[in-house]
């Protein structure tokens, strides 16, 4: 197990090289530093000693992936490419182009909690409601209550995100007052400006989940098994909950641990929306001003993140499902 | 009056497309497994009206990728020279909506202005007074549209009888067209033939009364059916225009993901070894990375690119093109990592069967067998997921818009509309057309292809089949 582990980290760190390499190449060799610096500086006139300083301070100064004025093994880590590289596994991502954005790393840390906040109830709340009301359709597999369920899921799904967000904000914040349209607060008072953006997130992404948990379970609740449950005497409630629940884990799993990098990285529209500080609108805000520090880095947490929860899931595998082993 | 024929890149591939789309019935016509498959895909009644709606926006979407420009009159000795708008065959047929163009905001169907306006004394009008003698205040009223209603004398008390006289036109336009598409296809929706062309009946003739009340309402002297927008354009015609967006982006980027998934995912699992090892590690890494952010990776190095080279294009709209062009690429070239897991994993089945190690031992080339053993056997797939992620893409261009790496903001688009209609929900009084017409418009084209796909998952893949929802009454008739 703890070699497996060991073995899925190293292809890990290999990836990020991989990872590092493609967002270099993305951002450092089509838009040379000279042409970040005139953006960030902005102004008609931007002399070549503000782009110099500009450089010097964001360390961007030295040559991109060769230095051929030196020797030996310094022609290659007296980069900005080298630099930029061993900060970035340092996890010491800098400050951002934009002078007024700060330190990325502070930014990031503040911001994560916030997300957090969000992103959790929301990941847990949707999976309890989308596995519950699958099981209850499959319950009524064939009746008039499982076709107009799943008319309803495609529906639901055939509406996008944004309209939810927009519409709901309109009725429940304008029309009702039931919550503020849009803001936070620490503290306790967080719930208050919470429960819309997980209320709508929810209602959003509860119909696609839902169909495709249905799907998985009428595929195990037509197996022999379940039938054996039955004739047993089992309560139909009981067979879905220990019978087909449990054996259409796996597929679950995956399906959720693909959501969890995105936990840590923040709803990026319901942020934006609902003007909630955390890291999705720091990552929208960053599009936006094209700040390209900030973008690296939250594709490197990204990345990091995702071949985290992999190896997470891999793990979850063998609880699941003890036939399942690591090797 | 002369003209000069624009040709886009999106215009080109549509075509292609359509010429693509054009060869597939034929094969399939002559092929008759295929079209027992595809004839599970028109017997369901939910397949057949999704393939009526999304067959008539496609009509809508090649109409509006024929572009041309006008030319200008000529001015003595000088060359000719050209309208700078780009003009489709489309908008030939909506020159209306796009000429009665209004100052701001009006409701649906309004004859006035949706906000008050200040009335300017009229030249050589004696200013009028108030009770002090002064000249009084200019007077802030709510203005009358310039196009909507046009022809009523009093609009107030001629408007409901007006509207009244054209929806009744529209209802007998739309209830002509239904006749005589029942004429028509009488024969075919009898109870032998196996299709569902009752169904195809049916949604034809409601899109065929919804479009017969807009041409009735909108004709000549009319209304602005949807009402117009901030700068007083018809909402109806930007929504319009919006369809070609959608199917763009819908179908252009799944069909970029297409190249990359087959050669990658047929190389992988026949080769296997490093060369799986290779591929594996390319996609995971494009993977890891958040799928958003390499997206704005990609468009902000593009939009780079577009900024630096101004000389590449005559119009705005040719520029506009180009972007959506290369956001498919795009979307294309950082997608295709999901179809080409599931490729590989098929074509790791399939080469251990017999038939390909027979065309091992024949002496066949590797080359020789992933085209012709292995490619036809996966291609079902490769349709299955095509059908899936078309209406995804059309759902992430508003998403893509709205965190501003979408389509260029000068294109209409249904992520354009949306996000205007952001600042526009929360004036007061609230403005709402544009939000809702922009809604019902995306959710009869994204409804229409998600069940589309479904039908043809249900057709294509075997083990979907079981788990189709069947409708109580239906399953009675077949049991």
């Amino acid at each position: 197990m703890l070699n497996y582990v060991l073995r899925r980290l190293a292809y890990g760190l290999l990836i990020l090289i991989g990872v590092n390499l493609i967002t270099f190449v993305l951002f450092f060799t089509v838009n040379t530093p000279d042409d970040m610096a005139r953006l960030n500086i902005g102004g008609k006139r931007v002399t070549p000693d503000q782009i110099e300083k500009w450089k010097v301070e964001r360390g961007y100064d030295k040559p991109l992936l060769f230095n051929d004025k030196l020797s030996g093994a310094d022609k290659l880590t007296e980069t900005v490419f080298w630099d930029r590289s061993v900060s970035l596994f340092k996890f010491d991502f800098g400050r951002a182009d934009n002078a007024s954005a700060g330190d990325i790393g502070y930014q990031i840390r503040q911001r994560m909690g916030v997300s957090l906040q969000l992103t959790v109830p929301l990941f847990l709340l949707g999976l309890l409601a989308s596995v519950i009301f699958a099981l209850w359709l499959v319950m009524f597999r064939g009746t008039r209550i499982d076709f107009w369920g799943v008319v309803a899921c495609v529906f639901m799904m055939s509406i996008s995100s944004l309209i939810y967000i927009i519409a709901g904000q309109f009725l429940f914040s304008r029309m009702a007052r039931l919550a503020p349209i849009s803001g936070y607060a620490n503290g306790l008072d967080a719930l208050r400006f919470l429960v819309l953006p997980i209320g709508l997130m929810l209602l959003a992404s509860l119909a696609g989940q839902a169909r495709f948990y249905r799907t998985l379970f009428l595929e195990e609740a037509g197996k022999d098994y379940v039938r054996t449950a039955r004739a047993k005497g089992l309560g139909e409630v009981r067979v879905m909950r220990a019978h087909v629940l449990r054996n259409a884990m796996l597929p679950i799993i995956t399906s959720a641990g693909g959501l969890l990098p995105g936990l840590f990285m923040g709803g990026l529209l319901t942020e934006s929306f609902f003007g909630i500080p955390g890291l999705g609108a720091y990552t929208i805000d960053a599009i936006a001003s094209q700040d390209f520090a900030i973008v690296r880095s939250m594709v490197f947490l990204g990345a990091v993140l995702y071949i985290l929860s992999n190896i997470l899931i891999d793990v979850a595998y063998t609880w699941a499902d003890p036939r399942v082993r690591m090797q | 009056m002369g003209f000069k024929a624009v040709v886009l890149w999106t215009d080109v591939v549509l075509w292609l497309m359509l010429i693509g789309l054009v060869q597939y019935v034929r094969v399939v016509r002559r092929d008759e497994a295929l079209r027992a498959t595809w004839q599970r895909v028109f017997v369901t009644p939910a397949g057949m009206a999704s393939a009526v709606v999304l067959v008539v926006m496609l009509a809508v979407t090649l109409a509006d990728s024929l572009h041309f420009r006008l030319a200008l009159p000529a001015v003595n000795g000088g060359a000719q020279a050209y309208d700078t708008r780009t003009l489709s065959v489309l908008d030939l047929g909506l020159r209306k909506l796009i000429d009665s163009r209004e100052n701001s905001y009006s409701r649906p169907l309004a004859t006035y202005g949706f906000t008050k306006e200040t009335v300017p004394p009229k030249l050589g009008e004696k200013p009028v007074l108030d009770e002090n003698g002064l000249p009084a205040l200019p007077k802030r009223v709510f203005p009358r549209l310039k196009h909507g209603g046009a022809g009523l004398q009093d609009a107030e008390r001629d408007w409901a009888p007006d509207v009244a006289q054209r929806l009744l036109a529209g209802t007998a336009g739309g209830v002509a067209v239904a006749l005589l598409l029942f004429a028509l296809w009488r024969k075919r929706m009898g109870e032998d033939n196996p299709l569902a062309w009752r169904a195809a009946w049916m949604t034809a003739s409601c899109m065929a009364l919804l479009l017969s009340w807009g041409v009735a309402l909108s004709w000549g002297q009319g209304y602005h059916v949807l009402g117009t927008d901030r700068t007083g354009n018809d909402v109806l015609y930007s929504t319009i225009k919006s369809i070609r967006t959608a199917f763009v982006i819908g179908s252009l980027a799944t069909i970029a993901t297409i190249p990359l998934a087959l050669a990658f995912g047929i190389a992988a699992g026949y080769f296997k070894g490093w060369v799986d090892d290779v591929i594996q590690y390319i996609y995971t890494v494009l993977s890891s990375v958040p799928n958003i952010l390499l997206i704005a990776a990609c468009v902000l190095m593009m939009q780079v690119f577009i900024d630096k080279h101004p000389e590449l294009f005559e119009t705005g709209l040719e520029r506009a093109d180009l972007k959506i062009f290369l956001l498919c690429v795009i979307l294309g070239v950082t997608g295709w990592a999901g179809l080409c897991r599931l490729l590989r994993a098929e074509t790791l089945k399939l080469r251990e069967l017999e038939y390909v190690q027979a065309a091992t031992a024949f002496g066949a080339t590797p080359w020789r067998i992933m085209r012709r053993h292995i490619l036809p056997n996966v291609m079902h797939l490769v349709l299955i997921t095509t059908v899936i992620e078309f209406s995804g893409l059309i759902l992430y261009e508003a998403v893509l818009s709205y965190v501003g790496i979408g389509v260029d903001p000068s294109m209409n688009s249904f992520g354009g509309m949306i996000n205007q209609a952001r600042g526009e929900m929360s004036r007061d009084p609230v403005v709402w057309w544009s939000f809702a017409s922009a809604f019902v418009f995306m959710v009869s084209i994204v409804l229409a292809a998600n069940l589309f796909a479904d039908a043809v998952r249900d057709a294509f893949d075997p083990r979907a089949r079981v788990y189709r929802p069947v409708k109580p009454s239906a399953k009675a008739v077949t049991a």
